[in-house]
């Protein structure tokens, strides 16, 4: 192996692939068999880059020659950069050695689009199938789907992938237009239409027939850009939940676009990444999937955007007051999912803390709850509450004085004296 | 009536198990219960070597088994803390968990559960980040051989891990800190002592042992970490707090920068 030529590709390629954010690798029940190499479970990750992304997958494109010509992708058409393509033994090699060194859970594999949509599908799966079927791997592979592949391909795909996914990019239709007038946004569905009905179809056969093959266990996933196209958060979270509800998505990933072209459709070079609305977006997401909330209750036609000062839990409890003070030691677990300040992981600690005594402040602190945001929310087994009648604006007041966030500096309107 | 008494036992959990089981037959309502090689005999204090015995620690283990799955767990991982004083304070949670007429094991308000419980999560972590942070590098017998230097003994909690992923090669990991580590042959996982003279932390010197391909790969991770940074996004700080400093000597990916 000519580990020099390797190392160049290897650069341009994981360089490439670096956008795109999903680097999951749970989900899976893959386990090791006949003693060969590897299993999945619930997913590890091996290192973080220093911009403090979770890297558990070798995360890399086939090729980055591609046909199209989208505005936001670094790969294309018109883009001049170097471009590589590995061979399929390049990428079953590196992965495996990889893998055998404890540096990675399995392999991310993308590509771009060259000759045609099926072409290059085929030739993602011919890796899958080798490192399946020749080297008896067993750890975890996560597919793109390519625009417009075949249905025949895409079947072909889940068995011997854990994960398809393929990014929807921008969320709506007349973006998409705008940024990618050779994409058609039915392309994009077909394949995760497909996936979508196997999945189900596997399922039900596993119900009569235990030994049945697995089908993409990890399901599928997607992705979108934010910022690049002025679309509003309603936009976004409103087609995430389309996707969740409809394609029976594992995950919608959210990714603050990274200005790489002079384009004049998009935002120019140097200007920054919103990642403060990219947290918001997936607090919003986690709101959705777990806490019990609907996609209307945060964000509707009144409210098309979410606050970039208060997260959007805090942002609804100051909107519906009535609902509030809440009994820590008598609400249902559904409402007491719904303080500002209250995660999942407290929930559970109230409810089984709850049982033995009467939980007071004390013990809520030391459980681990945000009090500075809680306190106007709850009452306990204490004489002190917050008895004052406070309106909105002023809780949101006190609760933004009282805290420290890392973001602070980007909402803050206050010019700082020092500095 | 003796209620208090310094019981020393061999360092091993059965021994622990063993220990508890004696105390629990004098009715002891504080055991100091030592390890022999830190041993501290108490001016006044009544001491009883322990010899550990699988039937009496087998008895205990059950009795908590009985009661409480999760504390199973939460005692085994908090033992492995190797903390000062885990030994008394476990025998107060296991008197606890015994004695009550309802299960405590849940009960975070009090305080011995909450520490036990919380030192658990900590040897839960550990576990965790050695399962991620563990990198193999291949000797020129076939062997693949990890240096780890873990802030808990958690190689036993690693073991299986290991035995279900890496099937078909063999692999050695070594706790640099408490001198032993674990082989896996293809057959079985055995308990091993090794006698390192050097120890490879570093990226310049290139050990014989290796073959020569290792280094070719660890250039190749080094650069694939490299090259999946969005530089436009650095955060150093969320950075160091996934990937403690401590940890990055034995990383391929950061020996550079130790």
């Amino acid at each position: 192996m000519d580990f020099n030529r390797i190392k160049e590709k290897l650069n341009i390629l994981a360089d490439a692939a670096k956008y795109d954010v999903s680097c999951s690798s749970s989900g899976s029940n893959r386990k090791n068999k006949n003693n060969g190499l590897g299993d999945t479970g619930n997913g590890i990750c091996h290192t973080y880059t220093e911009d403090g992304r979770c890297v558990s997958l070798l995360k890399i494109l086939l090729t980055n020659h591609c046909i199209f010509d989208c505005a936001y992708c670094v790969t294309r058409k018109s883009n001049d950069i170097q471009r590589a393509a590995f061979k399929i033994q390049e990428v079953v090699d590196l992965t495996i050695n990889f893998y055998r060194r404890n540096y990675i859970e399995g392999l991310f594999l993308s590509s771009g689009i060259f000759k045609s949509a099926d072409h290059t599908m085929e030739r993602l799966i011919a890796v899958a199938k080798k490192l399946r079927e020749e080297e008896n791997f067993n750890g975890y592979i996560h597919l793109k789907s390519i625009p417009g592949a075949s249905d025949e391909l895409m079947y072909e795909a889940g068995l011997y992938a854990d994960r398809l996914s393929v990014n929807i990019e921008i969320p709506t239709i007349s973006g998409l237009k705008l940024l990618a007038p050779d994409k058609k946004h039915e392309d994009f569905i077909k394949p995760m239409r497909k996936v979508k009905d196997e999945i189900i179809r596997y399922k039900e056969e596993r119900k009569i027939i235990k030994s049945t093959a697995k089908y993409a266990p990890a399901g599928q996933s997607t992705q979108m850009i934010v910022g690049a196209t002025g679309e509003s958060d309603k936009d976004i979270m409103y087609s995430a939940t389309h996707f969740y509800k409809n394609y029976k998505m594992k995950r919608v990933y959210y990714s603050g676009y990274v200005p790489i072209s002079t384009d004049s459709r998009l935002p120019s070079l140097g200007s920054e990444v919103p990642m403060l609305r990219e947290n918001r977006l997936y607090q919003t997401d986690w709101l959705l999937r777990f806490y019990g909330f609907g996609v209307n209750e945060i964000l509707d036609a009144d409210n098309p955007n979410l606050d970039m000062d208060i997260d959007p839990k805090l942002m609804w409890a100051l909107r519906n007051l009535n609902h509030f003070p809440v009994d820590i030691n008598k609400a249902e677990p559904r409402m007491l999912a719904r303080i500002p300040g209250i995660g999942m992981g407290s929930v559970h600690k109230i409810i089984s803390g709850r049982k033995y005594r009467s939980l007071n402040w004390e013990h809520l602190k030391k459980m681990g709850i945000a009090l500075n945001r809680a306190k106007y929310f709850i009452i306990c087994n204490s004489n002190d509450w917050e008895r004052r009648d406070l309106d909105a604006a002023t809780i949101k007041g006190m609760i933004l004085q009282s805290q420290n966030g890392k973001f602070k500096n980007q909402y803050n309107n206050q010019l700082s004296l020092f500095n | 009536m003796n209620t208090s008494k310094t019981l020393v036992y061999d360092g091993s959990f059965n021994g622990f198990l063993t220990a508890v089981f004696v105390g629990f037959e004098q009715k002891l309502t504080h055991a100091n219960i030592q390890k022999n090689s830190q041993f501290q005999s108490g001016l006044f204090a009544d001491t009883e070597t322990i010899f550990t015995n699988i039937d009496k620690a087998q008895r205990v283990w059950n009795g908590v088994r009985k009661k409480s799955n999760s504390a199973v767990k939460n005692i085994y991982f908090a033992f492995l803390s190797e903390q000062n004083t885990i030994e008394a304070l476990l025998y107060h949670y296991i008197q606890k968990l015994m004695g009550g007429t309802y299960l405590g094991a849940t009960d975070f308000s009090d305080t011995s559960v909450l520490k036990i419980n919380q030192l658990s999560h900590k040897v839960g972590r550990e576990k965790h980040r050695m399962e991620a942070f563990v990198r193999f590098q291949l000797t020129k017998d076939d062997v693949y051989f990890a240096n780890i230097e873990p802030d808990f003994d958690v190689l036993p909690l690693i073991s299986k891990h290991f035995r279900n992923r890496y099937a078909d090669q063999q692999w050695i990991i070594y706790d640099v800190k408490r001198k032993y580590g674990i082989f896996y042959d293809l057959q079985t996982v055995e308990v091993i002592s090794l006698d390192l003279t050097d120890i490879q932390t570093n990226s310049i010197e290139k050990s014989n042992a290796f073959t020569d391909e290792e280094y070719e790969y660890q250039d190749l991770w080094n650069n694939y970490f490299k090259s999946t940074t969005i530089k436009s996004r650095i955060n150093t700080k969320l950075h160091v707090q996934h990937v403690p400093k401590r940890y990055w000597k034995y990383l391929s990916e950061k020996k550079e920068a130790v």
